[in-house]
């Protein structure tokens, strides 16, 4: 029989330990999907964050070292200073990198990195249950706005890939929905571009995409998957903000 | 070969130039007084060696870019100031939980707060006893002189290297600031096999650099070896130094500048016909508790001296014989002793 369908091989065999319909699966699938196109997983570093992820390194079979909260982007910093011939990504969500991290991103952005940095947005902290990120949209209610975030307490959202898109630092810029397939298959794309601008040395790449938690949004995978197209994609717009060619540097 | 030519400089660029005596090409730092010589010196030679210098945006930056270098194998190193060594503090403890050789100078100034520029001695509880989370111990040197400054540096990579583990190089303002000749040695131990860094799963399984540990008892395991690991540090790696103890009656204990000081006082003592010693740990952890304690059999009294309000202090009277005298002498806030009031309390005390 032919197979048309197969596990990337840069995943293991490891049961992941997420909730069911958590976004996570499918973004480490990408990203494996990524090192397998390149033929890159024997040269790849990844630096995992503190959140639900924190434990990727358990299901890639490239070499993975733990970031203290936030502060992944300035670890892959160091590890490609050091050795630019490694491929190095982070891998964040939206408590770690945009809130804690914030600093750390937007100057490893900056200083034009040549790393990848792959964002998860759940709109939550999901690891500590529930409570309010950056993120959280406007209204939401989570653990730490049990009424709704209001603007006049907590802010608003943040939207992470505008933000990172002006800097002269970045070469390619993007969000991204995992909620159907023919997104899934646009982000696909996006992360692949974003490791080929590393590998052309061409700078820092960056790709959020839009996920579900639906442990802490408490609803359905169904529902959460609604949640992501009725209201995270029209205050996050998808798309490529930026992207710069090899050629612009040369 | 041995170079025995001595040249003039400062302390902090003597930091500077044993890092890449021993090989550290890359240096990730934040300025701040009175340390700024060293980013200085690194980002003016590092690229004439083919290494990196980066300005990070802050000492959690630094702290955690010496955390990445240090994962794929090269040495690295930061430096800073009392109160950007508080930041890098957590930093410092994912280093010790992950095993990660790693080098920080902290030219300490005057605290609490901002405290000011002046030299101190204020962050010796900070280095010695943990400053980060958790149960554990970063290898602390403290120089006292600009020779020191280079030679400790490089010490400061050999050891880090060989126990897997962050290692501190103490100083303050005034050894920062001051100018003294120093020999440039060639003599570098040479940087032991690294066989748990992450730089690509090629031809082996993937590696993975971790301080969470969640299955039952893993912690537990994980802890109970690093204390072995500090164990072994206390049995093989103690250096200290003495001036005339043999047959002291009293014995003035400093580390650092407090320990250049306290020996000028101690010679004076002498010239008088005191039977007056110094104590000076050259590692303050390990901390020479042992020594103390056997000198404590003979002498009755020490005298600590230091610029704060009295922390090595605290070691001293955990070590020595429970009957023995300790006194304390300390200026804190930028104050530095003199030999004439060091004078005074060896006088008083004796
Ligand atoms: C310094 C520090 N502060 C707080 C925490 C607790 N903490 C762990 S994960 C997390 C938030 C993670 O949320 P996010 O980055 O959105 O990732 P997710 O779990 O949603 O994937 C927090 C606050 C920590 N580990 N360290
Ligand atoms: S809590 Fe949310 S982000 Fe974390 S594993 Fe569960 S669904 Fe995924």
């Amino acid at each position: 029989m032919k197979q048309v369908f197969a596990k990337p091989k840069a995943l293991n065999d490891e049961i992941m330990h997420y909730c069911p319909g958590c976004g996570h699966g499918v973004a480490h699938r990408l990203v494996a999907e990524a090192l397998d196109h390149y033929d890159i997983t024997g040269r790849t570093v990844g630096v995992a964050p503190v959140g639900c992820s924190v434990l990727m390194y358990d299901y890639f079979n490239c070499d993975i070292i733990e970031a203290p909260h936030g502060r992944a982007p300035a670890v892959a910093t160091g590890m490609k200073r050091s050795r630019s011939d490694l491929i190095v990504f982070a891998y964040q969500g939206d408590g770690d990198l945009a809130s804690i991290g914030l600093a750390e991103i937007v100057h490893a952005a900056n200083r034009g990195e040549n790393i990848t940095v792959i964002f998860i947005n759940n709109t939550v902290y999901g690891m500590t249950g529930g409570q309010m990120a950056p993120t959280t949209l406007l209204g939401q209610k989570t653990t730490t706005s049990p009424y709704g975030r209001n603007f006049n307490t907590d802010g608003y959202p943040i939207r992470m890939a505008e933000m990172l898109a002006p800097l002269e630092g970045t070469t390619y810029v993007a969000r991204m929905s995992l909620d159907k397939p023919v997104n899934i298959l646009k982000a696909r794309k996006s992360v692949f571009k974003a490791f080929e601008m590393q590998i052309n040395n061409v700078g820092f790449s960056f790709v959020e995409l839009l996920t579900i938690c639906p442990t802490n949004w408490g609803m359905d995978s169904m529902e959460s998957i609604k949640r992501i197209q009725d209201e995270m994609i029209p205050y996050f717009p998808l798309g490529v903000f930026k992207e710069k060619e090899t050629e612009d540097y040369i | 070969m041995t170079e025995q030519k001595r040249i003039l400089v400062k302390g902090n660029e003597a930091v500077g130039m044993g890092a890449i005596r021993a090989g550290c090409l890359y240096y990730f730092g934040y300025p701040i007084t009175p340390q700024n010589e060293i980013p200085e010196f690194m980002s003016r030679e590092l690229p004439r060696h083919d290494g990196e210098f980066v300005q990070a945006e802050s000492e959690l930056a630094s702290i955690n870019m010496v955390l990445g270098a240090s994962a794929v194998g090269v040495r690295s190193m930061t430096s800073s100031s009392s109160p950007g060594i508080s930041l890098m503090q957590e930093g410092l403890s994912y280093l010790a939980g992950q095993e990660l050789p790693a080098v920080v100078i902290n030219v300490v100034r005057c605290g609490p707060g901002l405290g000011g520029i002046a030299t101190s001695q204020g962050d010796y509880f900070q280095a010695v006893k943990g400053g980060g989370h958790g149960d554990y111990r970063v290898i602390t040197l403290a120089p006292a002189s600009v020779q020191e400054m280079y030679d400790h540096t490089i010490l400061a990579f050999d050891l880090a290297d060989r126990y897997r583990n962050p290692t501190m190089v103490l100083a303050d303002a005034v050894l920062g600031q001051m100018q003294e000749p120093i020999f440039e040695h060639g003599d570098v131990p040479p940087e032991p096999r690294k066989h748990w860094t992450l730089t690509g799963a090629a031809n082996r399984p993937a590696r993975h650099l971790k301080s969470l540990y969640l299955k039952e008892g893993e912690l537990e395991a994980h802890n109970r070896m690093l204390q072995e690991k500090y164990r072994e540090i206390q049995k093989h790696e103690v250096r200290f130094e003495e001036y005339d103890v043999d047959d002291a009656q009293l014995v003035v204990a400093a580390f650092g500048t407090s320990a250049r000081i306290a020996r000028t006082a101690v010679s004076r003592a002498r010239e008088k016909g005191l039977k007056v010693g110094l104590f000076r740990p050259v590692t303050v952890f390990p901390f020479p508790g042992m020594r103390l304690c056997s000198l404590s059999e003979r002498v009755k009294k020490f005298l600590v001296v230091e610029m704060n309000t009295g922390q090595m202090v605290e070691d001293v009277r955990l070590n020595v014989k429970g009957d023995t005298e300790v006194e304390f002498y300390g200026r804190p806030g930028g104050a530095i002793p003199t030999p004439v009031e060091v004078l005074t309390q060896i006088e008083r005390h004796y």
